[in-house]
């Protein structure tokens, strides 16, 4: 028994753990879209959390879970400073901001020798294994979940109904979408480290735009009326493709096919299912 | 200056090249229902946008029990204890009635992170109590039978309620409704009427747009008018339904020349 299972595991090791990395990052597009706005950064905050950490274990040795605080901290200092200037204004401008970091921080990866320029960066220890990325998965869900049934994940949704009345009832909407980009961050730069150490190799143009696109796709896929949506989404998005290995080549376009449909047919997502705010029995 | 509840003073906005308000000055006194009328367009909208900070004024001010609220976001002047609803009604549409109120008393509501992300009891006991407080208010404005619905599912009047409602869950010293009796059948207005008249009784101010002209006559104590963004009349609801300035502003300058339609 356990041993049949050693051996799935072994065979699909690096699906299982790119099911849960997807998921972490699901849930960071999530917390963003849960607020009503758009960051297409969330592939350069994961990026910029797998070099922060890769470079601490591979060159300096340092511990694993200290690598994994400097893999949340790192992107979610870039996103406050980022977010300060640009959560003031609405739209797509946070998207369009976002993507320009994204660009920024990948031709900065490509041109740092140190960190191994286009070549990446190697010899990355593989510590990141099924009990940490599953263990962080569930403690972020849990927790996503709990604050959505309180006082913030009302506000939270309020402000994504209608921003101008949530401000008018009382919700610090600046607070409020700064601390969602920020958590939303540091969410990425912790699945961003768990890639890094399970691949024990990173290159700069992992965290592009593309991956950007993937990362939203799977939180539209499973719906945002819940932390558990996006999770959702991306298992089916990961799961799909080795699925479907014979149309391999085609799996950006029925990625794109499917984020059509589901816009069409079912525009709440996989799972429309809306959590209720209230933290208490009614 | 009086003890007014609201103070607005030469209250100035230009979009561009229109002055959408231009030097209006009025008081709201405390425990009054004051009402601002005024033909389409005359900026009554554009007043209640200026006092909830929804708009900033190009100059003139704004206060609330005599602390200026010149330059403050919206949530900060509900802080201090203001409230409005919406002439198109904005709902929180996918979140039940009962959310909707909830989310109003966001300001009321006093949770820490920590007790949250545990749900340890601290936090269940808030959420209990926010939610009793809510089905209180909810019950006060008569939709406590809707209390699971999705607001955005409840008819237009209800709509127009649950609104109220969730602008008094903040628990405001001044409420400001932006023409509550638009699009209600007979029956419906005269349970607003009656709604207004138990807040009015609970001490809240109130401070209301409206076009019908029956329902601010048989409400307001006090009235002001507004015609092309300036302040034309004021007074009591009998001085204003008889100033010539008004009817000719509502019904064209020959109406003025009726016999008997003076003062």
């Amino acid at each position: 028994m356990t041993h049949a299972l050693d051996n799935f595991l072994f065979t699909y090791q690096s699906l299982i753990y790119a099911l849960g990395i997807n998921s972490l990052l699901a849930l960071s597009m999530y917390v963003v879209l849960a607020i009503g706005q758009l960051s297409l950064g969330q592939a350069a905050f994961m990026g910029l959390g797998a070099y922060a950490s890769a470079l601490l274990t591979a060159k300096f040795a340092i511990p694993f879970p200290l690598a994994l605080i400097a893999a949340a901290a790192v992107p979610a200092l870039l996103a406050f400073v980022i977010g300060a200037p640009t959560l003031r204004l609405s739209g797509v401008y946070l998207a369009i901001a976002t993507i320009g970091v994204g660009e920024v921080l990948r031709i900065f990866y490509l041109n740092w020798d140190y960190a191994g320029g286009a070549l990446g960066l190697n010899g990355i220890p593989e510590e990141a294994g099924f009990v940490w990325i599953f263990g962080v998965l569930a403690v972020a869900l849990a927790g996503f979940a709990a604050i959505a049934r309180s006082r913030i994940g009302r506000a939270m949704e309020a402000i994504r109904a209608d921003e101008a009345a949530a401000g008018v009832m009382g919700v610090n909407l600046p607070v409020y979408k700064l601390a969602a980009l920020v958590v939303s961050a540091a969410v990425a730069g912790v699945a961003g480290a768990f890639n890094a150490h399970v691949s024990s190799f990173i290159g700069p143009n992992e965290y592009g735009f593309d991956a950007a696109v993937t990362i939203l796709s799977f939180a539209l896929l499973g719906g945002i009326g819940s932390p558990f949506g996006p999770v959702l989404g991306a298992l089916v998005l990961t799961a799909l493709p080795e699925v479907l290995r014979p149309l391999h080549d085609y799996r950006l376009v029925i990625n794109g096919l499917i984020i059509v449909c589901v816009v069409i047919f079912l525009p709440g997502g996989l799972l429309p299912w809306r959590l209720s705010r209230i933290g208490a029995p009614r | 200056m009086s003890k007014a509840l609201l103070a607005v003073h030469d209250l100035t906005v230009r979009f561009g090249g229109l002055t959408a308000l231009s030097g209006v000055t009025f008081a709201v006194e405390h425990g009054a229902v004051h009402g601002l009328i005024g033909p389409n367009g005359a900026g009554k909208t554009t007043a209640f946008n200026l006092i909830s900070g929804m708009t900033s004024q190009t100059s003139g001010s704004v206060a609330l029990a005599g602390a200026p609220l010149d330059g403050l976001p919206t949530y900060m002047r509900t802080a201090r204890g203001l409230a409005r609803t919406f002439q198109n009604i904005r709902m929180f549409r996918n979140m039940s009635a009962l959310e909707n109120v909830m989310a109003g008393a966001h300001l009321r509501t006093h949770e820490r992170f920590r007790d949250i992300l545990l749900r340890l009891p601290a936090f269940r006991a808030q959420e209990t109590r926010a939610v009793a407080r809510a089905r209180e208010i909810l019950d006060f404005v008569g939709l406590a039978h809707q209390a699971e619905r999705p607001g955005g599912d409840l008819s237009y009047g209800e709509q127009r309620r649950l609104e109220i409602a969730r602008a008094l869950a903040s628990e405001p010293k001044l409420l400001m409704l932006d023409e509550p009796a638009a699009g209600m059948n007979p029956s419906e207005k005269i349970d607003l009427i009656d709604l207004i008249g138990r807040l009015r009784a609970r001490g809240l101010t109130l401070l209301l747009v409206e076009h019908d002209m029956h329902f601010v006559m048989k409400l307001c104590d006090r009235i002001t008018v507004l015609n092309f963004g300036a302040k034309i009349a004021e007074g009591s609801p009998v001085d204003v339904r008889s100033d010539p300035t008004v009817i000719e502003a509502y019904l064209g300058s020959k109406s003025v020349r009726r016999p008997g339609a003076g003062a």
